[in-house]
C-alpha cells in the first residue's frame, strides 16, 4: 500500500492506521522504519553476543602462556571473526541502523525515512552480509584468518586459499551496500522531512551527529567496496593490483582500506556521541551546553577523520609522517570541546542518575582513557614503539567498550520509546558496574602488557610471569563484561512488558517524546510549535521556555 | 536549503585543500586521488543546493517562525509494505554467493535482482501494493 501522506494540519484525528500483511510476512515486507530499526536493533545485538563468545574464547586461550584451548589455526579464525564481526555486523549497523533509523525521523517530525523501500533493502544486505561472512566456519578451509584488516599480500589466494575469505570478502561487499544506501536514506530524510519550524540548527544532537555520520558513510564505504572488489580480482581474476610479483603495490590496499578505516571510527562514535550528549541534557534537566559548538565539533571530527588514515601506517615507513601526526593530534582538539561541553551541560543540572545517565558517564571516563591512549599513537615515535602491540588493541577496546556503554543507555533511555516499555532501572545499574568495572579491568592491563612488548594477534606467548599476571587480570575482566551482558539479558526477560513506559518517561526534551510509545503508524497525530531544539520541553515547560524566538536559534534559514 | 549547502560545499573545500597540501607534499597519488574524490563529493551535491536555494522561497522547515499549520499539505507518498526489497536482497544475496561457490548461482541471483526492480517499479508506478 502507498499512503500518500497529508501532514496534519491542526487536526487531532489519528493518521491512516498501518495495513498489510501481519506476522512473518508483515515482517519480510514491512518498510516502517520502525519496525526495521527493531530489526536491526535485535540483529547487531545477536552480533554482539556472537563476537563477544568469540572473545571470550580468546581471552580464555591466553589465561596461560601455552593454551591449548584451540589451534593456532583457529585463533587466527577467532581474533579475525572477533574484529569483523564486531566492527561491521555489531558496531556500526548499530550505530547508524538500529536506533539511528528508530529514532532520527521521530526526532525531526518525519513519517518515516525518505525511502523507506531502500531502507529495507539496507536491513536485508545487512541480514545476509552478516550470514555470508559468519557461514566462513561452516567451510572446510574454516572462516577468514586475516585479521579484521585483510591485509595484502597475506590475503591473497596464495597465502589464504579457501572459500571463508571468499565469504568475508562477500559478505563486506552486501553490508557495505547496506551502509552505503541507509547513509543516502539518512541525508535524504534529514534533509527533506524536517517539520515546520525544525530549522538545521533546532535539530537534536542526535540526529545531526547521524548526518554527519551519513556523510562520512558516503565518503568513506565505496573506497572500501571499490577495494574489496580488487582484492578479489587478485584473488580470482588474475590481477596484481596489490602484489609485487606482478608490478603492484601490497601497501595500497592499506591506503585504500584505512582511508575508509579511520573514518569508520568515526562513524562508529559519532552517533553514540549524539546519544550521549541527548541523555547527559535530559539526565541533567539542561539544554545541550554549547550547542552549536556541538554540531562545529562534529564537523570539524568528521572533516579530519578522512585525512589521518595513514596513522595506522607510521611504521611502513612510506608515509608522510609529519602530515599524518598532526592531523590525527588535531582530532583531539574538537574532541574536547565535546568532552568541555558534555561536562558544562551536566554542571550546576539537577544530575539524574539513572541506569542510562551512569551508562553515558561510563562512556565519558572509557572513551577519554582511550582518547588519550590515541593521542599517544598519533606521535610517531611513540607509535614506532608500540605499533602491533597490546597497547593498541588497549586503545581501541577503551574507545570501542565507551561506545557499548553509550549503546547501552541509549538502549534503556529510548528502549521505552519503541518498545513501550521501561527496563528495570537497579538491575541497569548492576549491569552498569559489571560493565564499567569489567571494562577497566579487561583493558588498563593490556595496556602495560602492550608497553612490556606482548604483540597482538598470538596464540601462545613466553612465559613471563608479569605478562601472564596482566593477562589473567585482562581475561578476569573479560569475564566480569560477559556477566554484563548476561545481567542485560535477564533485565530484558524480567521487565518484559512490566513498566508501561507512558509518551515520556524521563521528561525528555526532544520531538520523540511528544508522540506516544511506541509511536503511531507515520509517527505523529499532531506536533507542537517547534521555536528551539527542545521543542518538547518548550511545549511542557512553558515558564521555562528555552529561547523563545531568539535569533540565536532562528537563524538556521 | 543554504546551511544544508553551505555545510556541504565547506567539506568540499576543506577536502580540496588538504588534499591538494598532501598530494604536494607527499607525491604519493592514492590518498590525493580518494581526497580529491572526497572533494567532489562535497561540490557536487553542495552546489546543487546552492543553485535551488537560490531560486525557491525558504521551505517551512527553513523557517524558524513556521507554524505546524505552515506545512501542511502533501509531504510524500509512503509505501506502508513492500515485497520488493526483500526479494532485491535475496537477489543481491545469491549473486553474492556466486562470487565463492560458482558461477552458474548468477543466473538465480540476478533473475531475482530483476525481477525485484521491475516490481518495485511496477509497484510505484501503480501506486499499490501488488
Ligand atoms: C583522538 C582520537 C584518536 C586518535 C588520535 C587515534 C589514533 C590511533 C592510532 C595512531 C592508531 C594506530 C595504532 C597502531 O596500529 O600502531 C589507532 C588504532 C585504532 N583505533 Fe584509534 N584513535 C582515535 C580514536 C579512535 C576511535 C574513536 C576509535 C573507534 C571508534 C578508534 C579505533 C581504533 C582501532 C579499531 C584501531 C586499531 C586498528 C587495528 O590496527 O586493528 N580510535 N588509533
Ligand atoms: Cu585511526
Amino acid at each position: 500500500m502507498v499512503d500518500v501522506l497529508e501532514r496534519p494540519a491542526l487536526r487531532a484525528e489519528p493518521p491512516p492506521e498501518a495495513h498489510g500483511p501481519t506476522g512473518l510476512l508483515k515482517w519480510l515486507t514491512t518498510t516502517d522504519h520502525k519496525v526495521i530499526g527493531l530489526s536491526y536493533t535485535v540483529t547487531a545485538v545477536i552480533m554482539m553476543v556472537i563476537g563477544g563468545a568469540f572473545a571470550e574464547i580468546i581471552r580464555a586461550q591466553l589465561a596461560s602462556p601455552n593454551g591449548t584451548l584451540v589451534s593456532l589455526a583457529q585463533f587466527n579464525e577467532l581474533f579475525t571473526m572477533h574484529g569483523s564481526v564486531m566492527i561491521y555486523l555489531f558496531a556500526g549497523p548499530f550505530a547508524f541502523g538500529a536506533l539511528a533509523n528508530i529514532i532520527v525521523p521521530i526526532q525531526i517530525g518525519a513519517p518515516d525515512m525518505a525511502f523507506p523501500r531502500l531502507n529495507a533493502l539496507s536491513y536485508w544486505l545487512y541480514l545476509t552480509g552478516s550470514i555470508t561472512m559468519l557461514s566462513g566456519f561452516f567451510t572446510a578451509g574454516g572462516a577468514a584468518s586475516f585479521g579484521w584488516v585483510g591485509y595484502a599480500p597475506l590475503s591473497n589466494s596464495l597465502n589464504t586459499p579457501g572459500a571463508g575469505a571468499d565469504l568475508w570478502i562477500g559478505g563486506l561487499l552486501l553490508t557495505g551496500f547496506s551502509a552505503i544506501f541507509t547513509g543516502v536514506n539518512l541525508v535524504a530524510t534529514i534533509f527533506y522531512l524536517r517539520a515546520p519550524g525544525m530549522t538545521m540548527f533546532r535539530m537534536p544532537i542526535f540526529t545531526w551527529n547521524l548526518l554527519v555520520t551519513a556523510i562520512l558513510i558516503l565518503l568513506a564505504f565505496p573506497v572500501l567496496t571499490a577495494g574489496l572488489i580488487m582484492l578479489y580480482a587478485d584473488r580470482h581474476f588474475g590481477t596484481h593490483i596489490f602484489s609485487v610479483a606482478g608490478g603492484g603495490v601490497p601497501v595500497l590496499w592499506q591506503h585504500i582500506f584505512w582511508f575508509w578505516g579511520h573514518p569508520e571510527v568515526y562513524i562508529l562514535a559519532l552517533p553514540f556521541f549524539g546519544m550521549v550528549t541527548e541523555i547527559i541534557a535530559v539526565f541533567s534537566r539542561k539544554p545541550v551546553f554549547g550547542y552549536k559548538g556541538m554540531v562545529f565539533a562534529t564537523i570539524s571530527i568528521a572533516a579530519l577523520s578522512l585525512g589521518v588514515w595513514a596513522h595506522h601506517m607510521f611504521t611502513t615507513g612510506v608515509v608522510l609522517l609529519p602530515f599524518f601526526s598532526m592531523m590525527s593530534l588535531l582530532i583531539a582538539v574538537p574532541t574536547g570541546i565535546k568532552i568541555f561541553n558534555w561536562i558544562g551541560t551536566m554542571w550546576r543540572g539537577e544530575v539524574w542518575f539513572s541506569a542510562a545517565m551512569l551508562m553515558a558517564l561510563g562512556f565519558l571516563v572509557t572513551f577519554l582513557i582511550g582518547g588519550l591512549s590515541g593521542v599517544y599513537l598519533a606521535s610517531p615515535p611513540l607509535d614506532f614503539f608500540t605499533h602491533d602491540t597490546y597497547f593498541v588493541v588497549a586503545h581501541f577496546h577503551s574507545v570501542v567498550m565507551a561506545l557499548v556503554m553509550a549503546g547501552m543507555a541509549g538502549l534503556y533511555y529510548w528502549g521505552p520509546k519503541f518498545t513501550g516499555y521501561l527496563l528495570n532501572e537497579t538491575i541497569g545499574k548492576v549491569q552498569f558496574w559489571f560493565l564499567f568495572v569489567g571494562t577497566q579491568v579487561f583493558t588498563l592491563p593490556l595496556y602495560l602488557v602492550g608497553l612490556r612488548g606482548m604483540p597482538r594477534r598470538v596464540a601462545i606467548y613466553p612465559h613471563d610471569p608479569q605478562w601472564k599476571f596482566l593477562n589473567d587480570l585482562s581475561s578476569v575482566g573479560a569475564v566480569l563484561i560477559g556477566i554484563s551482558t548476561l545481567v542485560f539479558v535477564a533485565n530484558l526477560v524480567y521487565s518484559w512488558k512490566r513498566y508501561p513506559a507512558g509518551p515520556n518517561p524521563w521528561d525528555g526534551q526532544t520531538l520523540e517524546w511528544f508522540t506516544t510509545s511506541p509511536p503511531p503508524h507515520h509517527n505523529f497525530y499532531r506536533l507542537p510549535p517547534i521555536r528551539s531544539e527542545r521543542p518538547t520541553w518548550d511545549y511542557n515547560h512553558p515558564e521555562h521556555r528555552t529561547v523563545p524566538h531568539g535569533p540565536r536559534n532562528g537563524d538556521g534559514a | 536549503m543554504k546551511v544544508e549547502a553551505r555545510f556541504l560545499l565547506g567539506l568540499g573545500l576543506f577536502f580540496g585543500l588538504i588534499g591538494l597540501v598532501y598530494w604536494l607534499w607527499s607525491g604519493e597519488d592514492a590518498g590525493g586521488v580518494m581526497l580529491g574524490a572526497a572533494m567532489l563529493l562535497g561540490f557536487l551535491p553542495g552546489s546543487y543546493y546552492l543553485y535551488w536555494s537560490r531560486r525557491m522561497d525558504p521551505r517551512p522547515e527553513d523557517d524558524p517562525a513556521a507554524t505546524p499549520a505552515s506545512g501542511a499539505g502533501v509531504v510524500g507518498a509512503f509505501p506502508g509494505s513492500s515485497i520488493w526489497p526483500f526479494t532485491l536482497g535475496m537477489g543481491a544475496f545469491v549473486t553474492v554467493l556466486a562470487l565463492v561457490f560458482g558461477i552458474w548461482l548468477l543466473l538465480p541471483g540476478l533473475s531475482l535482482v530483476a525481477w525485484a526492480l521491475l516490481g518495485g517499479v511496477a509497484e510505484s508506478r501503480r501506486g499499490g501494493h501488488v
